[in-house]
């Protein structure tokens, strides 16, 4: 099983719903967040393209902050989701060093955290809080080793890009273009 | 025009706008782990060579510097943790892709070997405070027999501290400043510099003096060689690399990497050293001084403007 | 390809000896599996779910607010059968809960007091706030009689207090959502369609083939079952045009961005008809069957060629040509959307009037892709006393305004402010659930209104600017802590949502039906609120629609079979429009009659002199206007707003982005705050664009106080529609000052 989310960029707006969804569902205290959006800006009146889109941990295929985690707090489970056990991790912040996304932050209790795919509701058979919610339902989330899958299906047919390719990360977050 | 802006506003402590993370007691600690590594590293070689008599500030009196160095440091690294009552999870798995876990490792074996190494010379350098119990009487005479091989173990665990405290660094692919194959070397070469500037600052014989002189204006060659190879190496790269780049030589950080750590560290100390071996007289402290001053300030710069190089996307 | 942590750790136990040992111990004691499940268990919150339906906005999307054990609302999740959110909530809506926790929110009832010569607010009982309402009640209605007290008023909250008002006897009630929002639209498309076009809005989205936003930014205005039906319509490879001076979102997600000059849409849409017309695209049987003044019409807009248009909007005749051809091909699946914020210019009737014709050209009212008939259910009236007849109310007050269909707030308002000429003589006003500061341009009269009030009473939940206007003060608690009206909204399949409280009130807040029930007992009105607890009243109801409160306790919404007939038009059989006619009316007669222009016309309106720029307003995904401001999720995702200015202003003025700068607008009004700068692409040159909302004054909101600018405060003129009395608030022109007003008048 390879768990991998494929936004579409044509859809995003940009609300910021996934960030909100995110923190209720995850108590990420007010002031932090595990998502967020970001919008790019290309052009000159009137030719303008503008790109937004929802961006998290992208649970690298080859993640480097599980390869530079001195504890194993960092781990890689069933699917491909990179986890933090809270409790093992001394927070000693090369995790958070390593990542070219700067998904991870320290948590005001002092172990790192970041996006987890919601593991906690993919286990009860549903989808992340952030797909569940998003209103533009730009958001896919699924089974990249099923072909037959949603997100497989997209991949397939549609252009996408991931991001920061060149780090050699291998990132499982997809991006529609 | 290109505009990149957070939609979403993100401003997580320590995190945005450019991570924060890692703050001066890291510094610290690289400076001192690079400092016990290059004291360590000749005290080991004098004693393997066999001549530790001749140079006792180096195997003797400077070997006192590295288990407070390494427990400061060691310190100043839990100093920085944020959940630090979970220290101990280091030890209960060795990670060998991660630099951060076997440097725990090397540095749970080197702390105590140094401890042991200022032990089995305590007689000599404490001949005035006798070992109260007969056990430590014991333990010392059997260091002191073990001395070489104990010079053995050093010299390799030195030089993995040493590159250790680059390779910490160098290991981040997210931070294009420390991701280059030059920083373990480079951090190698300035710790085992370190290292020789404080024999020279301690050493009473001119013999000893010389020698370090000459071993510290070699290592400083080859450090501002491994820095040109460094700033080269980006030249040459991708854009964020050279992003990195113009922080070290254009950007907010040139005054203190330029002025601070090339000019005033190594190349004004270089000079100086090459003068006191050409036989002028030169007050063999200022030099010392200078490097030490100069290899603490590269530290900082280094972790500091590291932490502000990203990927863009 | 996945690497198994505890794999791992069996290596690394091998090679480690006896210090593995003790952690390879450790890791079994961790992995256990009877282990794991306990923690699970202990890590799986226990939530209860109650039925509600949202109040951050006007959308009112029925959801579940889930409470844990300790009867925190945690988390607000979309009610998946709601035809509003389809499950699905926006930010807003998910960040419900921030309205809910805010610790700055309205903690006890407030009076206004003097102490030391300085006016202030104390704290004080709820019986002693409600009797002092009480006896101002009593005191207007006999000295000025009832209709001089007003009600302005928004959302649930405001239909309580409607009914104390209309049983206390008067009907002096307005809310901004008209005049200062939507009113224009329903009142040009009531005059081409014979109906208005509500909330939510009729159109077809996801099926359209066509969709033509027109300063309409979807996907910035969170209106949650249009922006889910955009996505749609984006899927299905729908052709979207906007119209937009601004590089709205919309716009970016559009194949045709018209980069329009501002206040000049008009003259777009009649070169529009002009090609629809001469190019015979149009739905020629749709036209002939169903509309009149078609030939009045043809005439009318013969000469308003591409070529004419272009000199006013700037957009290019073949591009122009190009669009019409579009819609037109998209026929009749196509959707001139209608907007919700349309008071822009003055003529802003006159430009829904366009919309409206435009739709009827190319077919789309009533038609799948275009507009459905959207059908509502009726919730039944709980039984009270007929109201009295107030001698004089709403529609007086807008007499002047022939088409006005609601009170329009501004004209409510200048009747506070004593002058001979003054007929209908407010003297008390109520205001609850919206912020007048900041949605009721002209400032200066406002203020003049209640400085000359009698009586003023706010209720909210949170301490909002006009709060510091009143003389009593009254907690709300939020829409999570109450029972409300029933939701009873049109769209393609009635249905039905509930509210009933998650938890108990915060602090000394109380629901707005509360309030209006010990007000109305208070003066003598108990027979109106013959109930202990407006629960009685939703179940008395839920029972007569042939539901209970339990059963929509467990489904939060019901849906009801349509009534009205089919959702499009019956192509074989006759469908009368409920106009005069019967038809849609291309040509309006009532307009003629009434001395304004049966058919639209442009006219050019003021444009920024020099070293001014237009100010533009708008809206942001993650916020109500001014009521999210202090949310704490809302105001972590959006703490203030930003001046949009193009790059080339930005070299003349020398701006950067994050540089703070203030504003004057033409009347010399200067920002209270400052804003900060966003140097962008996405704005034209003639015009500075902001998010509405922000630049709070009331201390109270530590999140919101000082943030931004408030755009409402540089509105100080409005062109007011003739024909239904929408105030324009797009005119005002503002220059950029870069150093603090504030600070040079101190010196």
């Amino acid at each position: 099983m390879r768990y991998a989310m494929v936004i579409d960029t044509l859809k995003c707006v940009g609300c910021s719903d996934c960030v909100v969804a995110c923190q209720t569902e995850n108590d990420v205290p007010i002031g932090y967040c595990r998502d967020w959006i970001t919008e790019t800006v290309n052009g000159a009146y009137p030719n303008i393209e503008l790109e937004l889109k929802s961006e998290r941990c992208n649970h690298c295929e080859n993640a480097p902050c599980v390869r530079c985690c001195p504890t194993g707090a960092s781990h890689i489970v069933e699917g491909g989701i990179v986890l933090v056990t809270g409790d093992e991790c001394i927070g000693c912040g090369a995790c958070i060093e390593s990542c070219p996304y700067d998904a991870r932050y320290q948590h005001p209790d002092g172990y790192v955290d970041k996006c987890t795919f919601c593991h906690h509701r993919l286990e009860k058979g549903q989808l992340p809080a952030c797909v569940s919610v998003c209103p533009t339902k730009c958001m896919y989330f699924g089974d990249l080793d099923n072909p037959n899958s949603e997100v497989s299906r997209l991949l397939k047919n549609r252009k996408w890009k991931t991001l920061a390719p060149e780090a050699g990360t291998k990132p499982q977050v997809y991006y529609l273009i | 025009m290109q505009e990149e802006l957070f939609t979403s506003g993100r401003h997580i402590p320590n995190i945005d706008p450019s991570l924060e993370i890692w703050h001066w007691p890291i510094s610290l600690y690289l400076f001192l782990g690079g400092l016990a590594a290059g004291l360590l590293f000749f005290a080991g070689v004098v004693t393997i060579l066999g001549k530790d008599k001749e140079y006792p500030t180096t195997v003797k009196y400077a070997s006192m510097v590295p288990p407070v160095a390494l427990s400061l440091g060691l310190l100043a690294l839990v100093y920085d943790l944020t959940h630090p009552l979970y220290t101990w999870q280091l030890y209960t798995t060795i990670r060998l892709e991660s630099p951060m876990s076997w440097g725990a490792w090397v540095l749970l074996i080197t702390t105590p070997l140094s401890f042991m190494w200022v032990f089995s010379y305590y007689s000599e350098l404490f001949p005035k405070w006798k070992l109260k119990f007969k056990f430590l009487n014991k333990f010392e005479k059997f260091l002191k027999k073990n001395r070489k091989n104990m010079a053995y173990a050093l010299v390799p665990l030195s030089i993995i501290l040493g590159v250790y405290t680059g390779i910490l660094l160098s290991a981040f692919n997210a931070r294009p400043l420390w991701n280059n194959a030059i920083l373990g070397p480079l951090f190698l070469t300035s710790g085992l510099s370190t290292g020789a500037a404080t024999i020279i600052l301690l050493a009473k014989n001119t013999k000893e003096i010389h020698l370090f002189s000459k071993i510290d204006l070699a290592l400083i060659i080859i450090e501002l060689g491994l820095i040109v190879h460094m700033i080269m190496g980006m030249y040459a790269g991708s854009e964020v690399q050279l992003d990195a780049m113009n922080l070290l030589i254009g950007g907010e950080f040139t005054l203190m990497f330029f002025g601070f750590v090339v000019i005033l560290g190594l190349i004004v100390p270089g000079i100086l050293e090459a003068l006191e071996i050409k036989g002028y007289k030169v007050p063999v402290a200022i030099p010392a001084i200078l490097i030490l001053i100069g290899g603490l300030i590269f530290r900082f710069v280094m972790v500091e403007a590291g932490q502000i190089t990203r990927y863009l996307y | 390809m996945v690497t198994s942590r505890r794999k791992f750790i069996k290596i690394s136990a091998l090679g480690l000896g006896g210090l593995a040992a003790t952690s390879t111990a450790y890791k079994l004691f961790a992995s256990n599996p009877i282990l794991d499940a306990a923690i699970k268990e202990n890590i799986a919150k226990k939530f209860v779910r109650s039925a509600t339906y949202c109040e951050v906005c006007f959308w009112k999307c029925a959801a579940w607010a889930y409470t844990d054990t300790n009867g925190d609302i945690k988390k607000i999740i979309g009610n998946e059968t709601d035809p509003h959110c389809y499950g699905r909530l926006c930010p807003r809506g998910t960040g419900g809960v921030g309205m809910y926790n805010d610790d700055d929110r309205l903690k006890t009832p407030l009076i206004r007091t003097t102490i030391n010569g300085e006016e202030t607010f104390r704290k004080a009982s709820w019986d002693e706030a409600l009797d002092l309402i009480a006896s101002k009640f009593k005191h207007i209605k006999n000295t000025y009689g009832a209709e001089s007290f007003a009600l302005l008023k928004h959302g649930s909250p405001g239909k309580h207090l409607e009914h104390l008002f209309k049983a206390y006897g008067s009907d002096t009630i307005a809310e901004p959502a008209y005049a200062q929002c939507r009113g224009a639209r329903e009142a040009g498309f009531a005059l081409t369609y014979g109906s208005w076009v509500g909330s939510p809005e009729p159109t077809d989205i996801r099926d359209t083939k066509c969709l033509v936003l027109i300063g309409s930014h979807i996907g910035e205005n969170m209106h949650n079952s249009q922006v889910q039906e955009m996505s749609d319509a984006i899927d299905n490879g729908a052709t979207i045009i906007t119209v937009d001076p601004r590089f709205s979102t919309a716009a970016s997600k559009s194949q045709h961005w018209l980069a329009i000059k501002p206040a000049t849409d008009i003259a777009l849409m009649l070169a529009w008809m002009n090609v629809l017309i001469e190019e015979e695209l149009y739905d020629k049987d749709y036209v002939k069957k169903y509309t009149t003044g078609f030939d009045e019409l043809k005439d009318h807009v013969l000469n308003f060629t591409p070529e004419w248009a272009y000199g006013i909007t700037t957009i290019k005749p073949e591009e122009i040509r190009k669009t019409a051809r579009k819609m037109a091909h998209a026929s009749p699946s196509v959707i001139i959307h209608p907007g919700r914020h349309v008071s822009w210019y003055g003529d802003d009737t006159q430009r829904a009037r366009a919309m409206a014709i435009l739709n009827g050209l190319l077919g789309s009212w009533g038609r799948r892709g275009g507009f459905y008939f959207k059908e509502s259910i009726k919730v039944p009236k709980f039984p009270h006393p007929d109201y009295p007849h107030p001698k004089w109310d709403w529609t007086d007050i807008g007499e002047k305004f022939p088409l006005a269909q609601m009170g329009i707030t501004t004209e409510v308002i200048k009747c506070a402010i004593p002058s001979e000429d003054n007929k209908y003589p407010v003297k008390a006003m109520m205001v609850a659930g919206t912020n007048i500061t900041k949605s009721i341009p002209e400032k200066k009269l406002l203020e003049e209104a209640m400085d000359n009030l009698e009586f003023m009473v706010v209720l909210d939940t949170m301490p909002m600017d006009v709060t510091g206007y009143a003389d009593v003060v009254l907690p709300e608690c939020t829409y999570l802590e109450r029972y409300d009206g029933i939701r009873s909204a049109t769209n393609r399949e009635p249905s039905i949502a509930v509210r009933v409280p998650a938890v108990q009130p915060k602090y000394d807040s109380k629901p707005g039906w509360w309030v209006a029930k010990q007000i109305g007992e208070r003066i003598g009105l108990g027979e109106y609120f013959k109930y202990d607890d407006y629960k009685e009243v939703i179940e008395w109801q839920l029972n007569k629609m042939g539901t209970s409160l339990e059963e929509m306790n467990k489904i939060g919404v019901k849906h009801f079979p349509r009534k009205s007939g089919p959702l499009y038009l019956d192509e074989d059989k006759n469908y009368e429009f409920p106009t005069e006619s019967g038809k849609i009316e291309l040509y309006s007669k009532e307009l003629k009659n009434l001395g304004f222009d049966p058919l639209p016309v442009y006219t050019k309106h003021p444009e920024p002199p020099q070293g001014f720029y237009r100010l533009n307003y708008g809206r942001a995904p993650m916020h109500t206007f001014s009521r999210t401001a202090n949310n704490p999720n809302l105001n972590d995702l959006k703490s203030e707003n930003n001046l949009w200015v193009n790059p080339k202003v930005a070299r003349i003025i020398g701006l950067k982005t994050g540089q703070s700068v203030w504003l004057r607008n033409q009347d010399k009004i200067t920002s209270s705050f400052s804003i900060k700068v966003r140097v962008t692409e996405r704005i034209r040159w003639d015009s500075v664009y902001m998010v509405h909302g922000f630049g709070h004054n009331n201390k109270k909101l530590t999140r919101a106080f000082g943030k931004g600018i408030n755009d409402t405060q540089m509105i100080s003129k409005v062109a007011i529609d003739p024909i239904m009395g929408g105030t324009g608030m797009r005119g005002n022109f503002v220059e950029i000052l870069t150093e603090d007003p504030h600070k040079t008048i101190e010196i």
